[in-house]
């Protein structure tokens, strides 16, 4: 009689509850294996969607309870696409999101091009470089709240030593001009890590046999980073540029612990300004209709990155 | 450019994905541009066309 873990659970499982086990077919033991995550996913996903599609037509507020709700139809829909400092809030995500990804593509493969070399000390860089990916982001935000101090800063000092200016004479995060530069300079830096990280994943996959051929038919350096070493790296460059766009369309906590979305309104995001809409004016109609808006273009945005890179892979 | 239209004639799925895809494009540009608030105001219609368009043609034949 063998001893193993799955015999003692079988000679202990009661004869009826046995019978009724044995009776099942693979596919309805599979739905009940299934079942529970697709109840979580229901409930926590599909509904609440579809629930803030529905306060979405309506003029609800979740502070007023009590208040019979009406259904205003696209009204909602009309106020915020008419909305003069919501277009204002949008080109503020725009600059965000298009200057974080290009100086996290660029640093992130300049990066990993660099540590792929083989270097004395390669395993301590890496850990060091992808140390600020591992910070909280209330944290990073904090500490550059100080970095970025006119007076007693490091970041102006550096700029002053750079340039000559004088280290008071300018302050990033209270400057109109300088505040959008300025959340863009902390989330490059927390995230060029990650960017690195999948890059670098990317070099290690190209077989060492490739650069071998290629120097056989004396291909030059230039000619084998571009016939090779791109196109190879960019399906992973492709995937950590939809991570990256996804998670900065809907940045919140780096900028609101920064900048609070000041001066003014300059740099308050899309996420700020809904949380704002949601949260403190408790409009929550409005603002599901807001947080529908914002569903819908991240949604055909993915749906057209992820075919791309589909094609990429594929070619 | 007579392929990409009898395509399109015969519900394929390429040609509409790229008519969907230029529509979600230009939906995007439309939200987060800094010249027309006219622009704004039916940028996110023309992203829902271009989504809902998307959805429906990722099920046409190749």
């Amino acid at each position: 009689m063998s001893n193993t873990a799955m015999d003692r659970v079988a000679e202990a499982t009661p004869p009826k509850v046995a019978r009724r086990i044995r009776g099942l077919s693979d596919r309805v033991i599979a739905w009940i294996f299934v079942a529970p995550t697709i109840a979580l996913l229901l409930a926590i996903n599909i509904f609440p969607l579809l629930w803030t599609v529905w306060l979405s037509f309506t003029n609800y507020r979740a502070n007023r309870p009590n208040l019979p709700v009406q259904w205003i139809g696209l009204r909602n829909y009309e106020r915020i696409l008419s909305d003069a400092d919501i277009w204002a809030t949008m080109q503020a995500t725009a600059h965000f999101l298009f200057w974080t990804l290009f100086f996290q593509v660029v640093l992130g493969f300049a990066l990993a091009w660099l540590i792929n070399r083989k270097f004395k000390g390669n395993d301590l860089w890496t850990t060091i470089i992808v140390l600020p990916m591992m910070l909280s982001p209330a944290v990073v935000g904090n500490f550059w709240t100080f970095l970025y101090q006119p007076q007693i800063g490091l970041f102006n000092y550096g700029i002053a030593f750079l340039t000559g200016v004088d280290p008071t004479s300018f302050s990033m995060i209270g400057d109109v001009a300088l505040a959008p530069w300025s959340i863009v300079i902390v989330d490059t830096w927390m995230w060029t890590p990650f960017v690195m990280l999948i890059c670098l994943a990317g070099l290690r996959s190209i077989p060492d046999y490739i650069y071998e051929a290629a120097e056989c038919d004396r291909a030059s350096n230039w000619r084998q980073f571009w016939t090779i070493t791109v196109p190879m790296v960019l399906p992973f460059l492709m995937l950590a540029v939809l991570f990256r766009g996804i998670e900065n369309f809907k940045m919140f906590d780096l900028v609101v612990q920064l900048t609070g979305g000041g001066p003014g309104s300059i740099t308050e995001l899309t996420s700020i300004n809904l949380k704002r809409e949601a949260f403190e004016k408790w409009r929550t109609g409005y603002s599901s209709a807001y947080a529908i808006i914002l569903f819908v273009t991240v949604f055909g945005l993915a749906s057209i990155y992820v075919k791309a890179l589909n094609k990429v892979k594929d070619r | 450019m007579n392929a990409f239209l009898n395509g399109l004639l015969r519900c394929r799925r390429a040609p509409w994905e790229a008519v969907a895809s230029i529509l979600i494009a230009l939906g995007v540009f439309m939200l987060m541009q800094p010249f027309a608030l006219v622009a704004f105001t039916y940028s996110f219609a023309v992203t829902l066309v271009g989504t809902m368009t998307f959805i429906i043609v990722s099920h046409f034949p190749e």
